[in-house]
């Protein structure tokens, strides 16, 4: 077997960078170690530009498909890596503030990339499997990192508990396909669908579910949510960043693959359960959100809207027409960029509470009561994710929301994006109440906090791009629709 | 044709949001320069409406003129489509006049006049947006664009009423509207995508979705979602209820743009998206947009009359006078249709005049409860003579543009429904009674010492007043070159006979 290890290098890097970061972190003193953030920042960085060089327009894979490099792998990597680079810079505040052992915490979030973008290249179930525990394992750690504080605690242990419970249920899953099919290989899964149209085993079908239970967990799609809010609530808040947008982009990485290279054949007996899926997880999520008080609770629930809202896309990833499956790469292209769209938005949003926080001391929504004149700057910033996130027009959110609603009508799941619609005019009202309380009402809290409110350079420079980004995509969205079309053709057709 | 017909109108939708980007970037605190950059913004639009206006070929020329096309997103076949056909430049004109009056009256704006300033030019861009659009992806955004900014615009700026037993707080009023307003455009998006999948072209070209003659039972159902979308921004019955709410709340010359015309482009909508492409399910509908309709008309004048604040009565009174509007679509008949789009100009600028009053009459005395104010014609006679004008307008007295488009509107009726047409002349008959009530007791009643101080009109309301009332006694006199840009929108749909 010709095995083309060079494939990796790309990987190889990232690993280099997560170990060079905890050996430096002993050689600096310790009000210095938040410099490391640089150094991981431009090892992601680096790493994107050797996976870009290396793997541009080619189909690459290891051990026979265990691992695929096509442009749908690239497209996540170079999305996952750059997100975690942004993040890591965000931080920089945060973790001089509140967080000790900073090379740690670094060497961490590089771990959980690592992960990321295995599961989005992984073209084997077993394969996934280990890419998403190395993820969730540095996220647990991550999550649980402000263990004084008893949020934080709380966190940590949901989230390790249900996170554990429902890796469980995937890995059950996954055996049960293997039991039904004979492979856990993607492609063989599809051939075995193939073949056996019509009667298929109910083991496989159990298998299904479970997996998709399994995964829901980790996308924290309704019902599987409630770990949710009280870890977003508690953990660091650029760890809540990570959690709510780099994991869920690689989990839907892996489920995109999954379900076009591996489960298409079955697009019947997982269709509607999806469609149900993403109805009560935009329900759930874009309700809840309503009552919230604090602005990470209304932000995780606000997420799990967004999730309901990804799933519809996945749900028409394919159509039956007179008995044949039809795929709609639509369907794929809205996931990947609504996935972008909430990315920009969602990071912004998570800069502002950043900065409020490190100024004011509070993540509840009266804290953001008169922002506008503690800064102008950060509502703005806050005004445009959300207005991106409600999915209004000049902001990416309206266009990626039109795409999925189009590719869902294609798949003849009109009804569902009906759904969609209206729970995203209900999102509309808890984000314009956020947006009341910056701009409408006076400045709340004591006298002794200083009005205005300061923001690191880069913090600014990297809102101003996000902002920016947020804008631009949505009035001028045909290169990027290029390169998720390209991504999508890859993993459709294997080219 | 040459490059200033090719480029006009991206130009005309461009123009707004540039000005509103500069004035997020504007330099300094100072207020003054902003407001002459806006009004200067807002009189170049109107010079440019002004050169469409003339430049249209209304006598044999191609349905849509000044055409522009640029794609935009390969993968759903959406284009950056530009275009107007006669309707569409009746709007353009009517959103001319309204837009610089409207700046004008918010000079009187103090607080925050640079927010103001950036979401009123948002608000207008929205709406030449969307009369120019031919892609259905851009009008869609564009319509949401003129919507959102009212939300800001009503819960900073606006005011809230006290009634005896509750008050109407304005934030309130502004939640409701716009939850409304997004409401109706689900149903609008859904009709959208639903077209986009039947037609199966690639494309959310409108022309191309005329051309492709939808199945009649695809038509039949999603017909009325478009009716119901776009009726509910017109202020349809029963789903007006959010507009009296938003016009009372909103600062004045928000409330000028809003009646006068945000209001018409659920109108327009209908025509363009429902009308012109499900021909086959608008005729099937229409009894309903006529019975609807007729309700609009006759619930809106009666509810007019039984208010007790001064801009609910005006906000009442164009939820009726939209009434009329639908009355003339439903007919199907060109006179109908064509009094229809000329009674949608004529209330637009007519309720502008209206609200600028109403405006100047609360900014001076802080009350606008009818039963506190009585003659004001005493202290403030250019204001009562404007009112005058906008009243007699309103109950469609000849020589102002109300009564040419109401009697186009009845002529279409009597042509089609004359039963109908004897219901929205008593609805005709009931303005004449409430707004000839609200100009006797409140310019002309008894006068009080209360009001002896009251100020005039300030010369940019007098500036503002004078326009509007112009424009609607030139178009009264000579309709003619209106209706002919009108009717040249008209003729080009199959379904509109007579």
């Amino acid at each position: 077997m010709n095995v083309n290890f060079s494939l990796l290098v790309p990987e190889y890097v990232l690993v280099g960078v997560a170990f060079v970061i905890l050996t430096v972190d002993f050689l600096v003193p310790r009000h210095q170690r938040v410099h490391l953030s640089w150094l991981a920042a431009s090892g992601l960085i680096l790493s994107a530009v050797i996976a870009m060089v290396r793997r541009w327009d080619t189909v690459e894979t290891l051990y026979e498909g265990l691992f695929i490099a096509d442009k749908f792998g690239l497209f996540f990597f170079v999305f996952l890596t750059i997100l975690t680079a942004v993040i890591l810079l965000l931080s920089q505040d945060y973790v001089r503030h509140h967080i000790r052992q900073a090379g740690e915490f670094y060497a961490l979030m590089v771990f959980a990339t690592i992960g990321m973008v295995g599961m989005a290249q992984a073209g084997e179930l077993l394969t996934a499997y280990v890419a998403l525990e190395l993820m969730s394992f540095s996220l647990y750690v991550l999550v649980a990192f402000r263990r004084d504080d008893s949020n934080g605690n709380e966190a940590g242990v949901k989230y390790i508990v249900l996170g554990g419970f429902s890796s469980a249920i995937l890995l059950y899953g996954i055996s049960m396909i293997w039991g039904a099919t004979g492979t856990t290989y993607y492609s063989g899964i599809s051939e075995h669908l193939l073949a056996h149209e019509g009667d298929l085993d109910p083991t496989l079908i159990l298998g299904l579910a479970l997996i998709l239970a399994g995964v829901g967990f980790k996308i924290a799609a309704a019902p599987f949510h409630m770990w949710a809010p009280d870890t977003y609530q508690g953990a660091p808040t650029p760890v809540t960043a990570f959690l709510a947008i780099a994991s869920k982009a690689a989990a839907f990485a892996l489920v995109l693959r999954l379900f076009t290279q591996a489960l298409l054949p079955a697009l019947e007996e997982w269709q509607v359960l999806l469609a149900v899926l993403a109805v009560t997880t935009m329900v759930i999520g874009n309700t809840v959100a309503i009552v919230q008080t604090n602005i990470k609770r209304m932000l995780a629930y606000s997420s799990v809207g967004q999730v309901g809202f990804l799933l519809v896309g996945v749900s028409a990833l394919g159509h039956i027409q007179d008995g044949v499956i039809i795929p709609v790469p639509l369907a794929s292209d809205a996931v990947m960029l609504h996935l972008i769209g909430y990315s920009f938005a969602n990071l912004a949003a998570f800069a502002v509470v950043i900065a409020v926080y490190n100024h004011i001391g509070s993540d509840e929504l009266s804290a953001y009561k008169g922002l506008s004149q503690r800064s102008p700057f950060l509502s703005m910033t806050m005004a445009v994710s959300l207005f991106s996130l409600a999915g209004l027009p000049f902001f990416v959110g309206f266009l990626t929301k039109f795409y999925l609603f189009t590719a869902a009508a294609e798949a003849n799941l009109l009804w569902l994006a009906v759904v969609a619609m209206v729970s995203s005019v209900v999102s509309l009202y808890y984000y314009l109440m956020v947006i009341k309380r910056m701009f409408i009402d006076d400045p709340a809290g004591s006298r002794l906090i200083p009005l205005k409110i300061r923001v690191p350079s880069i913090s600014w420079l990297l809102i101003v791009v996000m902002v920016i980004g947020t804008v631009v995509l949505g009035i001028y969205p045909q290169p990027l629709a290029d390169a998720v079309g390209a991504a999508t053709e890859s993993i459709l057709t294997g080219a | 044709m040459n490059t200033f017909d090719d480029s006009v109108l991206s130009l005309l939708v461009v123009l707004p949001f540039a000005a509103a980007v500069a004035l997020i970037l504007w330099p300094g605190d100072e207020i003054r320069p902003m407001k002459w950059f806006s009004a200067v913004v807002a009189l170049t639009s109107t010079a440019l409406v002004l050169v469409i206006m003339l430049r249209f070929d209304y006598t044999d020329g191609p349905q849509y003129q000044f055409i522009n096309e640029t794609e935009w997103l390969t993968q759903l076949g959406i284009g950056f489509d530009l275009g107007v056909d006669g309707i569409a430049v009746a709007m353009l004109s009517l959103t001319a006049i309204a837009f610089p009056a409207a700046i004008l009256v918010g000079w009187n704006v103090d607080a925050r006049s640079k927010d103001y300033l950036i979401l009123l030019n948002l608000l207008v861009g929205g709406v030449y947006g969307t009369f120019v659009s031919l892609d259905l992806f851009f009008l869609f955004f564009f319509y949401e664009i003129a919507v959102l900014p009212m939300y800001l615009l009503i819960a900073y700026w606006g005011s809230s009423t006290t009634f005896p037993r509750f008050n109407r707080l304005k934030d309130y009023s502004a939640m409701k509207l716009v939850l409304f307003l997004v409401g109706g455009s689900v149903l609008i998006w859904v009709s959208i995508i639903a077209m986009f999948v039947e037609a199966d072209l690639n494309s959310f070209s409108l022309v191309d979705f005329q051309q492709v003659g939808f199945d009649e039972s695809f038509q039949y159902w999603v017909f009325p979602l478009l009716m119901i979308g776009f009726g509910l921004l017109g202020g349809l019955w029963p789903l007006h209820t959010w507009s009296p709410d938003g016009h009372v709340s909103a600062p004045t010359s928000v409330s000028m743009l809003h009646a006068g015309v945000l209001m018409k482009l659920g109108a327009f909508g209908l025509i363009r998206v429902g009308i012109q492409t499900m021909p086959e399910g608008a005729e099937a509908w229409a009894p309903l947009l006529l019975g609807l309709g007729a309700v609009n008309v006759i619930y809106g004048s009666i509810a007019a009359m039984s208010q007790t604040d001064l801009k609910y009565v005006i906000g009442y009174s164009s939820v009726s006078h939209m009434g009329y509007v639908f009355l003339g679509l439903a007919t199907l008949h060109t006179l109908g249709v064509t009094g229809a789009v000329l009674q949608m100009f004529s209330h637009g600028i007519m309720t502008a005049l209206m609200f600028t009053l109403a405006g100047a009459v609360y900014h001076s005395s802080h009350t606008r409860d009818i039963g506190i104010l009585s003659g004001l014609a005493k202290v403030m006679p250019v204001g009562a003579f404007f009112f005058a004008v906008a009243g007699f307008a309103s109950l469609g007295l000849p020589g102002f543009s109300g009564f040419v488009a109401e009697l186009l509107v009845f002529l279409g009726l009597f042509q089609t429904y004359p039963w109908v047409g004897v219901l929205a002349v008593i609805g005709a008959g009931i303005t004449t009674i409430y707004m000839l009530r609200l100009l006797a007791k409140v310019y002309f009643g008894e006068t009080t010492q209360r009001w002896e101080s009251l100020p005039d009109l300030k010369l940019n309301e007098k500036l503002v007043a004078g326009t509007l009332a112009l424009t609607l006694l030139v178009v009264g006199l000579a309709p003619f070159y209106l209706i002919d840009i009108i009717r040249a929108g008209v003729s080009h749909i199959p379904v509109v006979t007579g």
